[in-house]
């Protein structure tokens, strides 16, 4: 019983409220807001260092025994999600300083960013399915705020999108809860590993396992599930864009995770197959879009899918280097995702444009960047050292330990297409004919530059240092392949 | 009586499915509102339908003759966040009608801005 599992989730609730005292206060605002985050950054790493000595910590609400009260449950799995979430979103927070507009800033960005955080981080520490529903709503209703923040047209047309698609989802996720009780009884997590390989009727759950793929997949954007995404995402500013670029489909993803390692193991035959040829579908059509647009947001977002098909593909291996690779690629995706998408954002300020075909011939002007910008994409594609390979390496290793080795090759061929992808973004804005564009301020282009340049840093330390996060990854991997140790922990308080 | 609540939210979803597929926001919003009416029925019903029976174990009260609390506390749950999630979808598409001038989803498509 561990109170510090609460932290993550509570101090941005708290430093959320008090920021909606005074909107208008702009440096104030500023300041509360980075503290609020920096504090939870403090919390987290804390509360690693706890699981980290101690093992999996949960505490359940109210004192009650575990399986009535609500579990919050922070295993190594959750917790390094949890840091890599604050952050990504404390870097974010620096770089809409200048990118954001007063305006923006002066009517409650800061406290919707803070809720989006309270949001993330319960629903990868919560330890209870219907809690889990409850922290997705609260880290959607701050998405909601977020992607109409600023209430320009293209904002409000994609906003009604998106807003409907995840009602629908969520009326699907309770759906899906209300069978699961029905058959189960019990919502808790861990009680829910218990009983289900207990229950005969193994088809009814099976049922219920694709429903909450359904549910999960809306989230995490899977193959026939993401056409909501590319055009939702294309409105919001880019600081924004970052923000649920690197979390918000990371958190469907995280939940069929742990959903599919933790309790619907009762029929992996058909839930595991149905999800490794779904992920394939998912890396496919990601790279369709990644290669078909002309956009440099389009490219970028195009790949986030792909990530999440790479991500779900070594989980539905369920041996060890699948579910190690999936980790480590969970939280090497949040972090570079975020750091491309902020420097395609200060392309974007750079041309006045997102368009590739209007770009041309930045490295002689602006060196630095461009090389910053080619590693972070070599870093996407998962060159060695950096650190996309790791986890990549993992994966495609559990591709051919599982039975899935033909799903192994697409990952290893898409790779290059990925490269392709963002390398092209490379040799049109960095190559060729300089065009004529505005100049910008030294110190506004610094203000941009320097946490996204930290970030991508962070990246390569990931990947260049990944024998040291080896022993953390293999950790997390191995709470989700036993579920035993979750299960002791939560009930045998 | 969990037959006929099921056919009740059987209708309710073909209600929703029905007014979500049309092109006027207002229907839609509207769609969406009796969707999570069903789950939430659903969620109450797939509990099991207590009766009158009290949602208490005292004394005397056996656990078979006790009303599940627990998909009521769900369901409330449910219920406020749909509430303030339909309430916001309002004022979004209020408002998106004031600067699109439009709440037909057919001229929503958007387009124009990326090919």
């Amino acid at each position: 019983m561990s109170n510090l599992v609460l932290f993550p989730v509570v101090i941005p609730l708290i430093f959320a409220a008090i920021l909606m005292l005074f909107p208008k206060k702009l440096h104030m605002q500023r300041a509360v807001a980075i503290a609020g985050v920096a504090a939870t950054l403090a919390s987290a790493f804390m509360l690693f260092s706890k699981v980290n000595s101690d093992g999996v910590q949960a505490v359940t609400l109210g004192s009650w025994p575990a399986p009535f009260g609500i579990s919050m449950v922070s295993d190594m799995f959750s917790v390094l999600l949890v840091l890599s979430s604050t952050i990504v979103t404390l870097f974010v927070l620096f770089y809409s300083i200048p990118t954001i507009g007063v305006k923006r800033e002066q009517s409650f960005y800061y406290p919707a960013v803070l809720f989006l955080m309270t949001g993330v981080n319960g629903a990868f520490t919560t330890g209870d399915i219907f809690n889990l529903f409850v922290f997705i709503e609260v880290l959607l209703m701050a998405s909601y705020a977020l992607i109409v923040h600023g209430g320009e047209k293209p904002q409000l047309r994609e906003s009604i999108k998106y807003l409907l698609v995840n009602i629908i989802s969520s009326a699907l996720f309770v759906s899906a809860v209300a069978y699961l009780y029905s058959v189960t009884g019990t919502l808790n997590m861990a009680d829910l590993a218990v009983k289900i390989p207990q229950i005969e009727a193994v088809g009814i759950l099976t049922v219920i396992a694709v429903l909450f793929l359904v549910v999960f997949g809306f989230k995490a954007a899977i193959f026939p599930l993401y056409f909501w995404l590319p055009g939702s995402y294309f409105a919001p500013p880019m600081a924004i864009l970052a923000l649920f670029g690197a979390l918000l489909t990371k958190v469907g993803v995280y939940a069929i995770m742990r959903t599919y390692t933790l309790f619907f193991t009762m029929n992996t035959g058909f839930t595991h197959e149905l999800l490794a040829i779904i992920a394939i579908l998912t890396i496919l059509a990601g790279c369709v879009g990644a290669l078909a647009y002309f956009d440099v947001k389009k490219i970028i977002i195009y790949n986030i899918i792909i990530a999440v098909g790479v991500i779900l593909f070594g989980i539905s291996q369920m041996n060890a280097a699948g579910v190690e690779g999936s980790i480590f690629y969970l939280v090497h995706d949040m972090l570079i995702k975020a750091a491309l998408f902020l420097l395609v954002g200060i392309l974007t300020v750079i041309f006045g444009t997102s368009d590739l075909r209007k770009m041309g011939g930045l490295i002689k002007s602006y060196p630095v960047f461009g090389w910053t910008f080619l590693v972070a994409a070599f870093g996407l594609a998962g060159i060695p050292p950096l650190s996309g390979f790791p986890g990549k390496l993992l994966i495609v290793q559990g591709g051919f330990e599982g039975t899935h080795f033909w799903g192994s090759l697409v990952i290893l061929a898409t790779s290059l297409l990925v490269l392709l992808s963002v390398v092209r973004i490379f040799i049109y804005a960095f190559w060729g004919e300089p065009v004529k564009i505005a100049t910008i301020d030294r110190k506004h282009y610094l203000s941009m530059f320097v946490p996204t340049a930290i970030l991508v840093a962070l990246t390569v330390f990931l990947g260049a240092g990944a024998e040291l996060f080896m022993p953390f990854i293999s950790d997390a991997g191995e709470v989700l392949l036993n579920p035993s140790l979750y299960i002791d922990a939560v009930l045998k308080e | 009586m969990e037959i006929v609540m099921s056919v009740a939210i059987g209708l309710l979803f073909m209600a929703a499915v029905y007014l979500m597929l049309s092109k006027s926001l207002i229907r839609i919003i509207i769609g969406t509102g009796l969707l999570s009416h069903g789950a939430h029925l659903l969620l109450l019903t797939m509990g099991g339908l207590g009766g009158t029976a009290p949602p208490v174990v005292a004394d005397g009260v056996s656990v078979s003759d006790y009303a599940d609390p627990l998909p009521q506390a769900l369901i409330l749950t449910a219920i406020v966040i749909s509430f303030a999630v339909t309430s916001f979808f309002l004022v979004l598409a209020y408002r998106a009608y004031q600067e699109l001038g439009t709440d037909n989803m057919e001229l929503l498509r958007g387009t124009e801005d990326y090919e």
